[in-house]
């Protein structure tokens, strides 16, 4: 006897936790297999690129921190070294230390909160995130001691950053440096060998290092799938070339891979964190650059590695007070470009699981 | 150490791009070159399977709305060789503006040409999957737009924000239609 089956649609989102956000998945089930995926996305749309062009230089720093804002310094560093570098300003040694030190922490904390949340979805509900979270809370609290606030930084300005680090800075964040290691060893212990992550991240998700590049993937996902590329080192902006550090990467491209090499990536922050206190030299910590800085009629594409990948501005001057044109390359958006073909074949209980590696952030989907 | 991204310049990509495909390049500068668009896609395609440019990975397409025409910028990289470049198209039609769609290259173009189409109305011909990405279907306009929302007369963009500004210092008169 054959049964005849029909293909069943399935909305996960917009409202669902493991979407971390608003945003939605409609998928196409025959039984529980993915025959097709679609991603609808603009719940949370502000149209920033637009009201950039109508704001000055400086003014569209907030926005940054209201794209991705879990990794609101590097979107501060990402547009600010964009602007510095169209308009050619000099940045003092010592705001270039204190803008990898804090580009790294937040990268701890955005990984730290990827890869709990990863787990979450994984089925371990909460408690390995609140473990994720307690490291996370003391990077906050490095921010909060430095410029008052924790989510929505504005640390950092054109031409440098707004405040130097309060004496009380290095030895927290020693101490958090010393405490950083052990803890990521005993995530490790903890979650490595544990079956059913394992299950549940194994070869689910998969995506093959040619489609990766062909999709314009990057950051952990594109490391992920063995491709050695990491902007820190093949194109150093700030003081990146002075530090030693390693690319990790994986070799599968399923998501535990992902996870592997966010776990990894946290290590080597550390040590590019520990490089740089040891270095960080006295001095001015911002140049001396005009309240109202106008660059110079042009264009300009900058790149950084934020934590989810490749964060790039586009920006066009025609020399007045507003940016003529402000692009924002969104890592978060285009990670997705694979989603479909990642998804099709899978089960729709790994559908959740593979959303969850990709680390997508929606304010900075939307914009 | 490392070093940095080598940046090839539009007069060494035209070059190149010349050698294959004679009378694709328009105009060449330092920092871009511009391909005709009716050539757009070979163009690409050449790109992304040449052995010295190796284009592979799209890193960004974005739209600027010049006034009377439309620019679309594509920057382009290499991994493997670790150089970029970028590529630039120049749409001289400003209500209905059309260019081939290079998703067929990349897959990585698919989401970025949706949310151009979406916000600055250019439509991207050939692409398998073109219609808004983040506003709905009927949303009036494309916001990205230079003259979206026609203003009240006398009120300019962005200018009333600075009362202290003179437009003729910067030939701000210039940016208003």
């Amino acid at each position: 006897m054959s049964l005849k089956t029909e293909p069943l649609v399935v909305n996960i989102g917009p409202q669902h936790p493991s979407t971390h956000g608003v945003f939605r998945l409609r998928v196409t089930l025959d039984g529980e297999r993915i025959i097709d995926a679609e991603m609808i996305v603009g719940y949370l749309h502000r149209s920033i690129e637009k009201l950039a062009e109508e704001r000055t230089w400086t003014q569209n720093i907030p926005f940054t921190d209201r794209m991705d804002y879990l990794a609101a310094m590097t979107g501060n560093l990402a547009y600010c070294s964009a602007v510095e570098k169209l308009a050619g300003i000099e940045v003092p040694e010592r705001a270039q230390y204190l803008r990898v030190i804090f580009a790294e922490l937040q990268r701890i904390a955005s990984h730290a909160m990827a890869n709990g949340t990863f787990i979450n979805d994984c089925g371990a509900w909460q408690t390995p995130l609140m473990h994720m979270f307690r490291e996370r809370e003391k990077i906050l609290d490095l921010f909060e001691m430095t410029c008052g606030a924790r989510l929505t930084l504005n640390y950092m300005r054109i031409g440098g950053v707004a405040f130097d680090i309060p004496d009380e800075f290095m030895p927290a964040l020693e101490e958090l440096m010393d405490e950083l290691p052990d803890r990521i060893a005993e995530y490790e212990d903890l979650l490595l060998d544990n079956e059913i992550l394992l299950m549940r991240g194994r070869d689910v998700g998969v995506l093959p290092a040619e489609m990766a590049i062909n999709a314009s993937i990057s950051g952990p996902m594109l490391r992920g799938s063995g491709v050695a590329w990491d902007i820190r080192k093949a194109d150093p902006y700030a003081v990146y070339d002075r530090f030693e550090f390693d690319i990790p990467v994986g070799h599968n491209g399923d998501s535990f891979d992902r996870f592997l090499v966010r776990m990894e990536e946290v290590r080597q922050s550390v040590r590019i964190i520990r490089q740089a206190m040891g270095q960080l030299p006295p001095g001015p910590f911002c140049a001396t650059v005009p309240l109202n800085v106008r660059p110079p009629a042009g264009e300009v594409y900058s790149r950084i590695e934020s934590p989810k990948g490749e964060l790039g501005y586009y920006l066009v001057s025609d020399g007045g007070p507003t940016p003529y044109r402000y692009k924002v390359r969104p890592p978060s958006l285009i990670n997705l470009s694979a989603l479909k073909q990642m998804m099709i074949g899978t089960s729709i209980s790994d559908a959740v699981v593979t959303l969850g590696s990709i680390d997508i952030n929606v304010g900075e989907i939307d914009r | 150490m490392t070093a940095a991204t080598a940046f090839l310049s539009g007069h060494q990509v035209a070059e190149r791009i010349t050698a294959s495909l004679p009378g694709a390049v328009v105009e060449a500068t330092e920092g871009w070159v511009v391909v005709a668009a009716e050539r757009l896609v070979e163009t690409c395609r050449l790109l992304h399977d040449d052995a010295e440019l190796d284009a592979r990975f799209l890193a960004l397409i974005s739209g600027v709305d010049r006034y009377d025409y439309f620019e679309v910028v594509y920057q382009l990289s290499s991994l493997a060789k670790n150089q970029r470049f970028a590529l630039k198209v120049y749409i001289e039609e400003h209500e209905e503006p059309e260019i081939p769609s290079v998703s067929s290259i990349w897959l990585g173009a698919h989401l970025q040409e949706r949310e151009i189409y979406d916000l600055m109305g250019i439509r991207f011909s050939g692409h398998p999957d073109l219609k808004r990405l983040f506003l709905w279907e009927g949303f009036p306009g494309f916001p990205l737009r230079k003259d979206f929302m026609t203003l009240p007369e006398g009120f300019k963009p962005g200018l009333q924000r600075f009362p202290k500004e003179d437009p003729e210092s910067w030939g701000g008169e210039a940016r208003v239609p």
